[in-house]
């Protein structure tokens, strides 16, 4: 099946299965940020951003992609890069597999909420599962970037 | 693993019927759950094109689209102000925003999981579901109906006088829950809908009248203990029959004394 969508702010025309995941589709197209993790749509490694709401890209037919928009973290890098540098100033970047979706989520967060608390980043991100650096790096990181961009 | 030979955007809920009455063909809502499952799908119907990811608010009703999400729920001013924050605090501790962006209310109200919190709060409600060939059935009785090959179109809330609570219990905050309880006062009546026994929700009125004269501390313990008897619950992985017993006295009582104020 042909499919048609704006990906990172470009045309992209793919031929996919029906039963062809996004996530496998946009990581043909080289976006290799959006990662899979327990392909049981709980852990949000492969968060990406559809008509500007996250969503799993491992639970997403490419075909329903068809017509939309959709962003990867390679298309939001600038978006990205303060709140990433902050992030890593706390160590909970560690492995990093799971940085990209937390970075899309935190992205959709702000879009949504420019000036959460800390109980509305967490129930924000309760979607995005971290194996090795816990969670208090991701909110100590966030939080020091909101404190800074308030200042 | 699940496998998809052919996938339609149908463009009328008289296609998306015609192709639903083959038995290897599918409807599909959020995906999230049809995905984990085994088997070879031979069609995917997709409801996307058929205007049903609203929610529409008049004097009388809401009306939900099958394909509107659990998020729509939660986010929809006019929903959570009928409910007190109900609706919102049912879905809120669903996975996680990803996942609640992409379920739909079909899919979960369909499928009448167990574990649902979105059945379990809208069976709490004056609620119907609308039916494409069954027409409108109430949500207490499609609960109760076997699986057949129509299709749900919106379920209808009606607005009619009401108070609801709504509270579960979770072994971790993004889990199923262990159980799920709203209790509502619709019009004159009381009651309490309990889900995840684990079996699906259903609903226990107060048919001895326990609560007419009033909530009070007597009368809130009187209408959970009547309600944790006639609950059935079950044992499974997530918590035995008796904590589950145990937990519907409970939360059902916290329930009643917030619904009166107290």
């Amino acid at each position: 099946m042909e499919i048609k969508l704006i990906l990172n702010g470009r045309q992209v025309v793919g031929h996919v299965d029906a039963d062809t995941v996004l996530l496998d589709f946009l990581r043909e197209k080289g976006c290799l940020s959006v990662k899979r993790g327990c392909d049981t749509s709980n852990c949000g490694l492969c968060t990406v951003l559809m008509d500007g709401k996250p969503i799993l890209s491992c639970s997403t037919l490419a075909v329903r992609a068809d017509g939309h928009e959709v962003f990867t973290l390679e298309g939001l890098q600038g978006e990205a890069a303060d709140f990433i540098g902050f992030i890593a100033d706390q160590g909970a970047d560690q492995c990093g597999f799971c940085n990209p979706g937390f970075v899309m989520n935190t992205i959709a967060l702000l879009r949504e909420n420019p000036d959460p608390t800390d109980e509305e980043i967490r129930a924000f991100l309760a979607g995005n599962l971290c194996r090795c650096s816990g969670y208090d790096g991701q909110l100590r990181g966030i939080r020091n970037y909101l404190n800074s961009r308030g200042r | 693993m699940i496998t998809i030979q052919n996938y339609v955007r149908a463009q009328s809920l008289e296609e998306a019927w015609s192709l639903n009455q083959k038995r290897q063909n599918r409807i599909l809502g959020g995906m999230l759950w049809l995905r984990l499952g085994k088997g070879s799908i031979h069609t995917a119907i997709d409801l996307c094109n058929l205007g049903l990811n609203g929610i529409e608010e008049n004097d009388t009703e809401f009306r939900i689209g099958a394909m509107v999400t659990l998020r729509d729920l939660e986010l929809h001013d006019g929903l959570n102000a009928y409910t007190r924050g109900a609706v919102r605090n049912a879905v809120k501790d669903i996975v996680g925003v990803q996942f609640r962006n992409m379920a739909t209310v079909g899919g979960s109200i369909w499928g009448r999981f167990g574990f649902s919190d979105v059945l379990t709060v809208f069976l709490g409600l004056d609620t119907y579901a609308e039916l494409y060939k069954g027409g409108m059935v109430p949500l207490e009785t499609f609960v109760s109906m076997k699986k057949d090959n129509d299709i749900l179109v919106r379920l209808i809330v009606k607005k009619a006088p009401a108070r609801i609570v709504y509270t579960a219990m979770r072994n971790q905050r993004t889990d199923f829950p262990v159980i799920a309880c709203a209790v509502s006062q619709l019009g004159g009546e009381y009651r309490a809908a309990i889900g995840a026994r684990p079996a699906r929700a259903m609903v226990i009125r107060d048919e001895q009248g326990l609560l007419s004269d009033g909530i009070t501390a007597e009368s809130a313990k009187a209408f959970a203990e009547y309600t944790a008897k006639k609950a059935p619950t079950e044992n499974n992985v997530r918590g035995s029959a008796a904590y589950r017993t145990h937990l519907i006295r409970v939360l059902t009582q916290r329930s009643v004394l917030e619904l009166g104020g107290i």
